[in-house]
C-alpha cells in the first residue's frame, strides 16, 4: 500500500501546482477585459465617484500582481469576492447552483461507464461481425453531434412526441422539498417523499442521457480498441486453447487490463461532461451553474467568472486525481511493487 | 500516398466518410450557386413565407422571419469549414513546435512546457473557450482565437510523447554525432515521424472544431446573427419546439453529417497508420 500512498501524495502535489497555474491563467484572462470593469458593471449612468469607489473596492487601481495577491488571500479564506451581477458573495452563488450541475454530471458519468464499457466489450468480443459494426457506428454517431443537438432530439422524441419524461426543470412545482444536500434525488429521499423522488429522477433522466451520449461513444470506442490489443496477447490465446468460455475470457482476462488505460481517458472525458453541461442545461432549463456562468460572462462580472471557472477546474482536477489513484490500485504491477 | 488512398477507399466506412465530407465541402464552396435563396444568408425578412414546414420551394422549411433554412445551412457550412481550417492552421504549428521542444530539449523546457500544457488541459475545453469569449467581444475573429487557445496543448502532448520515443533512436543519435543542429534534428529528423499521428488527429479535430464553434454560438458567444451559424440556428429553433421542429433538427443534422464524415475518415486513417496514441 506504501507505493499507492507515495504516488497519491506526489499526484496531489502536482495537482496543486496545476491548480495554481489555472488560477493565474483565469485571472490573467479576466484582467485583459477591454474597458473599465467597474464602469461595465455599474453601467453608463453611474457617477464617476461610484465607479472610483468600486475600483478601490476591487483593488483595480493597484498593479495586476497585487490584485492577484488580494485574490489569493481571499481564496485562502474561502472568499471569491462579490458578484456584481447578483450582489452576493460568489461562493454563495456557486454553492446554490453547483449541486444541480454536479447531480447532472455525476449521473451522466455513471451512464457513460455503465453503458459505454459493456458496449465496448461486446464490440471487441464480436470483432468484425455485425454487433461490432452496429456498436461502432452508434458510438461514432454519439461523438459526432454536440450535446445540445442530442438534447433537442431526445426532448422532441421522448418529451413531446412520446410524453414519457418532463420537458424542463428539476422537480414539479407542487413538491416542496427542504434543501439538505442540494441534490434533489437525495433530498427527496431524505424527506421521505417518494412521489417527489421518482419525479426528480424522471426530470434527470433525459438531460443526463443527452449529456452522456458522446461519453458513451467515446468509452465504447476506447474499450474496444484496448480490448482488441489485449486479445492479441498470448495468455488470451492460451485461455482460448484451454477451451474456456468466451464470456469468461472477455469479462475476466481481457477486460481487466484494458480497463486501466480506459479509466485515464474517462477521467479526461469528465472534463467534456462539465463543459457540455452548459449546453444541456440551456436546452432543458436546468437551474445549474450554466445559466449563472453565461449570465456573469455576458455581464463581464469578473469575480464571478474567475470563481466559476476555478471551481469547475478544481472539480475536474479532483476527479482526475481519483481516477489516477484508482488506476494505481487496479494495476497490480504498481500496487505490489513493494512486495518484491 | 496513392496506395494509402486505395486502402482508405476500400473500407466502406471510410468511403462513406470521404463521400460525406466531399458533399459538405462541395455544398459550402458552391453555396452561392446551389442555394435557392442566396440573399437569405443575411438579415432578410419575408413575412409572406414565415415558419413554413419543409416542402417546395423551401426544402427544409423557413424560419420565423421567412428565411430559407436550406440556403442558410449551406452558408453556415462555409463559415464552419473556414473556422475549422483557420483554427487548426494556427494551433497545430504552435502545438507541434512546443511538443518537439519539450520532447527533444528536455530539462527545464520539458518541465515548463508540459506543466503549462497541463494547466490548459485542466480547464474543461468548452469552459476555457467560454470564458475567453466572455471577456472579449463575441465576434468571429475572437471565436477563432478562443478555440485556438484551447486547441494547441493537445498537439503539444501528442508530439511530445512521440518525440520522447524517437529521440533515443539510432537515426537521431547519428545526426547528433555528425553535428547536426538541434533545429535540424527536431524539424528535419523527428518531425516527419510525427506527421502520420498529427494528420490523423487533424482530420478528427476538423470535425471537433466545428462542434465546439457551434457550441459557442449555441450559447450566444460565437458567430453573431444575422450571419448564419449551425449552433445559433439550433438554439433559435429550440425555442419553437415541438411545432417548428425543422428549425432545430435540420441544422443539428447538418452538424452531425459533417462531424460524422470527418470522424469516419479519421478512424480509417488511424487504422491504416496505426497512429493510435
Amino acid at each position: 500500500m506504501n507505493t499507492v500512498l507515495r504516488h497519491t501524495a506526489r499526484r496531489i502535489g502536482t495537482s496543486l501546482l496545476v491548480l495554481f497555474g489555472v488560477s493565474v491563467l483565469i485571472f490573467a484572462i479576466a484582467r485583459v477585459i477591454p474597458g473599465d470593469p467597474a464602469r461595465v458593471a455599474l453601467g453608463p449612468n453611474a457617477k464617476q465617484e461610484q465607479v472610483d469607489q468600486l475600483r478601490a473596492a476591487m483593488f483595480l487601481d493597484e498593479p495586476v500582481v497585487a490584485q492577484y495577491g488580494h485574490f489569493l488571500s481571499g481564496l485562502a479564506r474561502g472568499d471569491l469576492g462579490v458578484s456584481l451581477y447578483t450582489n452576493r458573495p460568489v461562493m454563495t452563488d456557486i454553492a446554490d447552483f453547483l449541486p444541480a450541475t454536479l447531480e447532472l454530471v455525476l449521473v451522466s458519468g455513471v451512464m457513460m461507464i455503465a453503458i459505454g464499457l459493456p458496449l465496448g466489450i461486446l464490440s471487441a468480443r464480436y470483432r468484425g461481425r455485425w454487433p461490432d459494426h452496429v456498436i461502432r457506428v452508434i458510438s461514432l454517431l454519439g461523438v459526432s453531434a454536440p450535446a445540445f443537438v442530442w438534447a433537442v432530439v431526445l426532448m422532441l422524441l421522448f418529451a413531446f412526441y412520446l410524453p414519457l419524461f418532463p420537458i424542463a426543470g428539476r422537480l414539479h412545482d407542487s413538491f416542496d422539498i427542504p434543501r439538505v444536500t442540494g441534490f434533489l434525488t437525495i433530498d427527496t429521499a431524505i424527506a421521505g417523499n417518494w412521489a417527489a423522488f421518482g419525479d426528480a429522477w424522471r426530470h434527470l433522466a433525459l438531460p443526463a442521457f443527452a449529456l452522456a451520449l458522446s461519453g458513451i461513444g467515446q468509452a465504447a470506442r476506447l474499450t474496444r480498441a484496448n480490448m482488441i490489443e489485449t486479445y492479441e496477447k498470448p495468455y488470451i490465446e492460451m485461455a482460448q486453447a484451454y477451451g474456456w468460455p468466451e464470456k469468461r475470457i472477455a469479462n475476466r482476462y481481457a477486460f481487466k487490463p484494458s480497463l486501466i488505460p480506459s479509466l485515464t481517458i474517462i477521467g479526461l472525458d469528465f472534463a467534456a461532461l462539465l463543459g457540455n453541461a452548459f449546453l444541456v442545461e440551456a436546452v432543458f432549463g436546468w437551474p445549474g451553474l450554466s445559466r449563472y456562468g453565461v449570465n456573469v460572462i455576458l455581464r463581464k462580472d469578473l469575480n464571478a467568472i474567475v470563481g466559476t471557472v476555478l471551481i469547475i477546474s478544481a472539480m475536474f482536477i479532483l476527479v482526475n486525481i481519483i481516477v489516477d489513484i484508482l488506476t494505481v490500485i487496479l494495476n497490480p504491477r504498481i500496487r505490489k511493487a513493494d512486495a518484491r | 500516398m496513392k496506395r494509402m488512398t486505395t486502402i482508405l477507399l476500400a473500407n466502406p466506412l471510410s468511403l462513406l466518410g470521404v463521400l460525406l465530407v466531399g458533399l459538405v465541402v462541395l455544398l459550402a464552396v458552391f453555396a452561392p450557386l446551389i442555394a435557392p435563396f442566396p440573399d437569405h444568408r443575411g438579415a432578410v425578412v419575408d413575412f409572406a413565407n414565415f415558419n413554413k414546414p419543409p416542402g417546395w420551394p423551401h426544402l427544409m422549411g423557413t424560419d420565423v422571419v421567412g428565411r430559407d433554412l436550406f440556403s442558410r445551412i449551406l452558408y453556415a457550412y462555409r463559415i464552419s469549414l473556414i473556422l475549422g481550417v483557420v483554427v487548426l492552421a494556427i494551433a497545430v504549428p504552435i502545438g507541434v513546435t512546443l511538443g518537439l521542444m519539450a520532447g527533444y530539449l528536455g530539462g527545464w523546457w520539458e518541465y515548463g512546457l508540459m506543466r503549462l500544457t497541463d494547466v490548459f488541459l485542466s480547464i474543461p475545453p468548452l469552459v476555457l473557450a467560454i470564458s475567453i469569449m466572455g471577456v472579449l467581444e463575441p465576434t468571429l475573429m475572437n471565436g477563432m482565437l478562443a478555440v485556438t487557445v484551447m486547441w494547441w496543448p493537445w498537439y503539444t502532448r501528442l508530439v511530445y510523447n512521440i518525440t520522447r520515443g524517437e529521440k533515443v533512436e539510432g537515426y537521431v543519435l547519428a545526426a547528433e554525432v555528425i553535428g547536426a543542429s538541434k533545429t535540424h534534428i527536431m524539424f528535419r529528423e523527428i518531425l516527419p515521424n510525427c506527421v502520420p499521428a498529427v494528420v490523423t488527429k487533424m482530420t478528427l479535430d476538423l470535425g471537433f472544431v466545428i462542434l465546439i464553434v457551434s457550441s459557442l454560438s449555441f450559447l450566444g458567444l460565437g458567430v453573431q446573427p444575422p450571419t448564419p451559424d449551425l449552433g445559433s440556428m439550433v438554439a433559435e429553433g429550440a425555442k419553437y419546439l415541438p411545432d417548428s421542429w425543422w428549425l432545430s433538427v435540420f441544422p443539428g443534422l447538418a452538424i452531425l453529417i459533417a462531424v460524422f464524415g470527418f470522424n469516419l475518415i479519421g478512424d480509417g486513417l488511424r487504422d491504416i497508420l496505426g497512429a493510435d496514441r
